[in-house]
């Protein structure tokens, strides 16, 4: 079983209902969560998969009923919380308790225009080959599940787990987030883009021509 | 705890860690300028018109787009890896990201609601065409659904057709006519 977060080609949704450009925000303390956890992030105390996870482990009820920037503001408290930055007593009292040590390492102003344009690339050299290429044909893991971690982060979705793909583009070596989401290290293994035809996961697909493209690691799958 | 109203919650937060010293309230109004006034889908549009002007730039970005697409200065984060994707009368493609909501944003800018949204995360996978019938979109029954769901770092642009009767436009004219929500393969670019 997966999480919450996991919802692709769950039923019972509604309509989708597209929406003009100009419209960036919903609220005036959207935004402002939005940079409040880009911020924090640059403190360097967890990894983007570490704050994946953190979303994905709110509760489902939470999740479900959180509008989108809800979830980041709960995940960010918890991560704040996780790693000693603030104590649950600041976070009840609304105030805090001196200054952080890690202060020296907040993001100012004037840095921001460069931490954004540097970015967080997440290839890395990897001792293995590729043991796929283009064209392979490839069985996906059986369960989408994190293989030590249980209740851990992965990104293989419920709904293509187990089924039969084809390797259509190789992306390089990509830090595997199964690892680092759990601070076990970045792990690098080879990606690669793997097409699904829509036929082998969903009952009722729509077009025998379609399919579904996911981005998976080596270990999530094995020669067909 | 924090006050459960969100709004109250994300001001207390932002409260405490100003005063800790791990926060600088003028970095955050920094980093929403950004992305409310200097990043948006103008990037994509204008890398979509050069597509359709320049067939070796197009190949080029087809191929290996992150050298690319760093000539034209839009790296950065949350597109550190790209792959343009490109929409012909046989392929339709479609970009969604089921797990959570990855998006290029040093092309497209921060993701709409919809993108982010429950149903589009749910459906696009499942349901791509009653998802464009949605945006008013209708393929010729003839032309494949790719769906790609950006479940890695990997982040996804379509290059959408270029429309007939456009041929005397320069760049900027087509950048104008391309939609963000053509560049996530949810709309169809008319011509003027």
């Amino acid at each position: 079983m997966t999480r919450v977060h996991d919802m692709g080609g769950r039923f019972g949704d509604g309509p989708v209902v597209p929406e003009p450009e100009d419209v960036k925000f919903h609220a005036d303390w959207h935004p402002r969560a939005l940079a409040l956890t880009l911020a924090c992030g640059s403190l360097g105390l967890w990894n983007i998969d570490v704050s994946r996870h953190a979303r994905e482990s709110l509760a489902p009820k939470d999740y479900a009923r959180f509008v989108y920037y809800e979830k980041w503001i709960a995940a960010l408290a918890d991560l704040l919380v996780d790693t000693g930055a603030l104590s649950v007593d600041e976070l009840a009292a609304g105030q805090a308790q001196g200054e952080s040590p890690l202060a020296q390492k907040k993001l100012n102003a004037d840095a921001v225009a460069g931490v954004l344009a540097a970015g967080g690339p997440a290839t890395r050299p990897s001792d293995g080959a590729p043991r796929f290429g283009v064209g392979d044909a490839v069985r996906l893991r059986a369960r989408s599940e994190n293989v030590t971690v249980p209740g851990g982060h992965t990104r293989l979705p419920g709904s293509a787990a187990g089924a039969q793909g084809r390797i259509v583009r190789m992306h390089g070596s990509h830090v595997l987030p199964d690892s680092n989401a759990h601070r076990l290290g970045e792990a690098p293994e080879p990606l690669y883009a793997v097409a699904l035809r829509a036929a082998d996961i969903w009952a009722h697909p729509e077009h025998p021509k379609d399919e579904v493209i996911l981005d998976l690691w080596d270990s999530y799958l094995d020669p067909a | 705890m924090l006050p459960s109203d969100p709004a109250l919650r994300v001001k207390a937060l932002e409260t405490i860690l100003t005063q800790k010293g791990l926060v600088d309230p003028a970095a955050l109004d920094e980093i929403i300028d950004t992305y409310e006034n200097r990043i948006g889908p103008r990037n994509g549009a204008e890398v979509v018109a050069r597509a359709w002007s320049d067939p070796a730039f197009k190949a080029a970005l087809l191929q290996d787009a992150d050298p690319v697409l760093a000539d034209f200065g839009f790296y950065g984060r949350q597109g550190e890896h790209m792959v343009v994707v490109e929409n012909t009368d046989d392929v339709h493609n479609m970009v969604v990201c089921t797990l959570c909501s990855c998006y290029p944003w040093p092309l497209l800018g921060i993701p709409p609601g919809w993108y982010k949204s429950d149903a589009y995360r749910a459906r696009a996978v499942r349901e791509p065409r009653k998802v464009l019938a949605e945006f008013g979109v209708t393929l010729p029954e003839d032309c494949a659904v790719r769906v790609w769901d950006s479940t890695a770092e990997v982040r996804y642009l379509v290059l959408p057709q270029r429309p007939e009767g456009t041929e005397g436009l320069d760049a900027a004219a087509l950048a104008d006519l391309v939609s963000r929500d053509s560049m996530i393969g949810c709309a169809i670019v008319s011509a003027p």
